[in-house]
């Protein structure tokens, strides 16, 4: 085994360095946590003003998916907020893959040059680990189709230009099969937006369509095919964009606290901190796993599950190790006087919480190794 | 980047899976105890050139890397072999002109992974029942020391073939500074993790199959979710342990000196640590960690059966926690990953003890 990046993954990943340390200013850093919206505008515009979000689109660039993990990586490990961006390249990536002449156009320039956001629209309020038994409807009326229902955790819809829309079209078929993906203006009539906001202090939105009418130029990847289309993007992101490295960015501000109150010289919180960051080391190696097994043409549905399930649970684990050991200061939040690590001790404690959820919960995950890995039966 | 074994790699995992597959099985496992030594199995592993695989070419020996022996170590833990292969191959490595003897196998060397104290008193030396030569740490130098071994061990949790041993001062050879036996320290622990690898893979096996076959409610119980989910942890477990043992391996193969530096600040915040002695440290703490869970999960899904004798399992269980505690309780190493990663508190505060 080799666990050196090749000196082109190495110029990439200190590229990533280079535009995070120019652009991702200590203004900005707190921007987000004050607006709820999980973006960072300047350093996307700058990563697509170096061609680096065209580079790791399959089709349109390179697409490494080395390169993939690395920027995701490095972002994570920066606090950066990624959440736009990683829809913004899962929609690209499924545009450029399965969509047409007039979709591509229309779409890929706009989000390439993250001039526009997108969201996504698979789960309903019916309809979360279950996204295959989505209810929102397209029913055709001549040659338009009529859709009516209503998506839950459409992060970003507030500002997005574009949604990618999972619906149903045929309610006679199996459930997997009777499904197609739209993907549509915002703008488009009849579609409204109503803000959820999380304790992790994001927000994420509630998505409704009301007699929305479009046509076909809008269905991405053909009628009844929408579960083939929800693979193209699970394909592309492969289980390395995010979530699997946030221990890191937690560890280096609980010592900065520890450092700073002289916690950091005592044994049990010196144990604490080594604890985590073998677990930072190995939910890596996870997932630079993954990424290298897809460089090499494999899908690493299997290892992608793996990463995620030690990933998430160790940063939990640890997320709550480090609020307890900070005490009454990691109560305080961002902006207080004595607040842990500056407020991100009490955020960390906040934000852990979701990541055992989206994405794919741990227990879709846990199936999905007990079935295709230990090869058990389908569970009763 | 590569994250997968080489050709040569797989043709030791080939020979030595079914080598011991067909030596060590659990029956000659349980015939090994409670000495935890079967010589019969060691000739055959000889016969194979097993003791000197580790050893450089130009000192005579198979010139596999670190990498090539993680190999063999998951084999070693996978069929809990009774033979102190490990143990050898660290201490062959770091002898200078290891004998004929040694190389060959005919004697047995060990390594003390405590400094002496007093005159050459290494406390338990792991293999130290059965190892003529023990190579160990004395007053800030690496020495060898040889004497006929006892033979016997003290009743254990593993049936390991470990012993109290003493020297006579003169009995002992320096081969150098401490950097040979702190190397040794760290190709011990990094191979303890390969075999304890090996250990939690084959007891999710065990695990596996006998919840496939073994049925209560009227259906085997692995079709159970509660199951189903308490397996389904263990994989990335055993996985991230194997690849972090993988990688320790390959940045000791790779490291160009004797006396490596601990990581920078900015390395560890970056999650970038490349130092072999911070990742031989991980890679012998998680895979300790994660024996121990595993060999304790899958012991909990044969219920009653688990803890009867009879089951093979519980000879994994008592193993995943002897074979590594022997270097003693792991506290002292997060210590010293602490002190490697966060840097030594700077206090002269002597009451800091571990």
């Amino acid at each position: 085994m080799d666990f050196n990046l090749s000196t082109e993954a190495t110029a990439f990943r200190q590229e990533i360095k280079e535009v995070i340390d120019l652009t991702y200013t200590p203004d900005r850093r707190s921007e987000h946590h004050q607006t709820g919206t999980f973006a960072c505008p300047a350093l996307y515009q700058e990563l697509a003003r170096r061609g680096l979000l065209e580079r790791i689109i399959p089709g349109l660039g390179k697409g490494d998916p080395i390169e993939l993990w690395i920027l995701f990586n490095e972002l994570e490990k920066a606090s950066v907020p990624y959440d736009a961006l990683s829809v913004i390249l899962i929609v690209s990536a499924m545009v450029t893959r399965l969509g047409s002449e007039f979709q591509r156009e229309r779409i890929l320039p706009s989000l390439i040059s993250t001039k526009s956001y997108a969201c996504l629209g698979y789960s309903e309020p019916g309809s979360g680990s279950d996204v295959a038994s989505v209810s929102t409807r397209a029913v055709r009326d001549g040659d338009q189709w009529v859709i009516n229902g209503s998506k839950m955790w459409t992060t970003m819809a507030h500002e997005a230009d574009w949604i990618l829309l999972l619906t149903r079209t045929d309610p006679t078929l199996p459930k997997h099969r009777g499904l197609t993906m739209f993907v549509l203006p915002m703008d488009t009539p009849g579609i409204s937006v109503e803000p959820v906001w999380t304790i992790g202090s994001e927000r994420t939105n509630a998505t409704f369509f009301d007699d929305v009418r479009v046509g076909d130029e809008w269905v991405l990847g053909g009628v009844n095919k929408g579960w083939a289309a929800m693979g193209v993007g699970l394909t592309f992101e492969r289980g390395v964009v995010g979530e699997t490295n946030s221990g890191v960015a937690l560890l280096r501000h609980f010592r900065q606290w520890a450092e700073e109150t002289g916690a950091a010289d005592a044994p049990a919180i010196r144990r604490q901190m080594a604890q985590t960051a073998i677990d930072n080391e190995v939910a890596k190696l996870l997932t630079q796993r993954s990424a290298w097994m897809a460089a090499s043409g494999q899908l690493p549905l299997v290892e992608g599950a793996m990463s995620k399930l030690f990933a998430t649970a160790a940063y939990q684990k640890s997320a709550h190790w480090f609020q307890q050991r900070a005490g009454a200061a990691g109560l305080l939040r961002f902006g207080e006087d004595g607040a842990a690590a500056e407020g991100w001790i009490e955020y960390e404690g906040r934000h852990a919480p979701l990541c055992t959820i989206r994405g794919g919960t741990t227990e879709i995950n846990r199936n999905i190794v007990a079935e295709r890995h230990l090869g058990l039966p389908k569970s009763v | 980047m590569k994250v997968s074994l080489s050709e040569d790699q797989r043709a030791v995992e080939e020979l030595f899976s079914e080598f011991f597959a067909k030596t060590s099985e659990p029956l000659v496992v349980r015939r090994a105890e409670p000495l935890g030594f079967d010589s019969e199995l060691w000739s055959k592993l000889c016969a194979l050139e097993a003791p000197a695989m580790g050893v450089a070419v130009e000192k005579g020996g198979g010139g596999a890397t670190l990498a090539d022996l993680v190999v063999l170590g998951e084999c070693v833990g996978r069929a809990v072999a009774p033979v102190p292969i490990i143990e050898h191959t660290v201490a062959v490595r770091a002898l200078p002109a290891p004998s004929a003897q040694l190389l060959a196998g005919d004697e047995i060397a060990t390594i003390a992974l405590q400094p002496a104290t007093g005159e050459l008193d290494w406390g338990l030396i792991p293999a130290g029942a059965v190892a003529r030569t023990v190579v160990g740490l004395c007053d800030g130098a690496t020495v060898a020391a040889s004497a006929d071994p006892p033979g016997v061990a003290p009743a254990n949790h593993a049936c390991m073939p470990m012993a109290f041993r003493t020297f006579e001062p003169d009995a002992a050879t320096i081969l150098g500074d401490e950097s040979a036996w702190s190397r040794a320290l760290s190709e011990w622990q990094i191979l303890t993790a390969a075999s304890l690898v090996g250990i939690a893979a084959k007891s999710l096996d065990i695990g596996v199959e006998y919840v496939k076959s073994r049925e209560q409610f009227g259906r085997p119980i692995g079709t159970f979710q509660a199951v189903q989910h308490g397996l389904a942890e263990l994989p990335a477990l055993i996985d991230g342990a194997r690849l972090l043992t993988f990688k320790a391996a390959w940045a000791l193969d790779t490291s160009d000196t004797s006396d490596p530096i601990a990581p920078t600040s900015t390395a560890v915040d970056d999650n970038d640590v490349n130092d072999p002695i911070s990742l031989a440290l991980m890679a012998y703490l998680f895979a300790t960690e994660v024996a121990a869970q595993v060999t304790d999960r899958v012991l909990h899904y044969h219920g009653g059966y688990g803890f009867a004798e009879e089951y093979d399992i519980g000879l994994y269980y008592r193993r995943a926690r002897g074979w590594p505690l022997v270097l003693g309780d792991p506290d002292a190493q997060y210590q010293r990953l602490a002190d490697r990663l966060f840097g030594a508190v700077p206090t002269d505060d002597a009451s800091r003890k571990r």
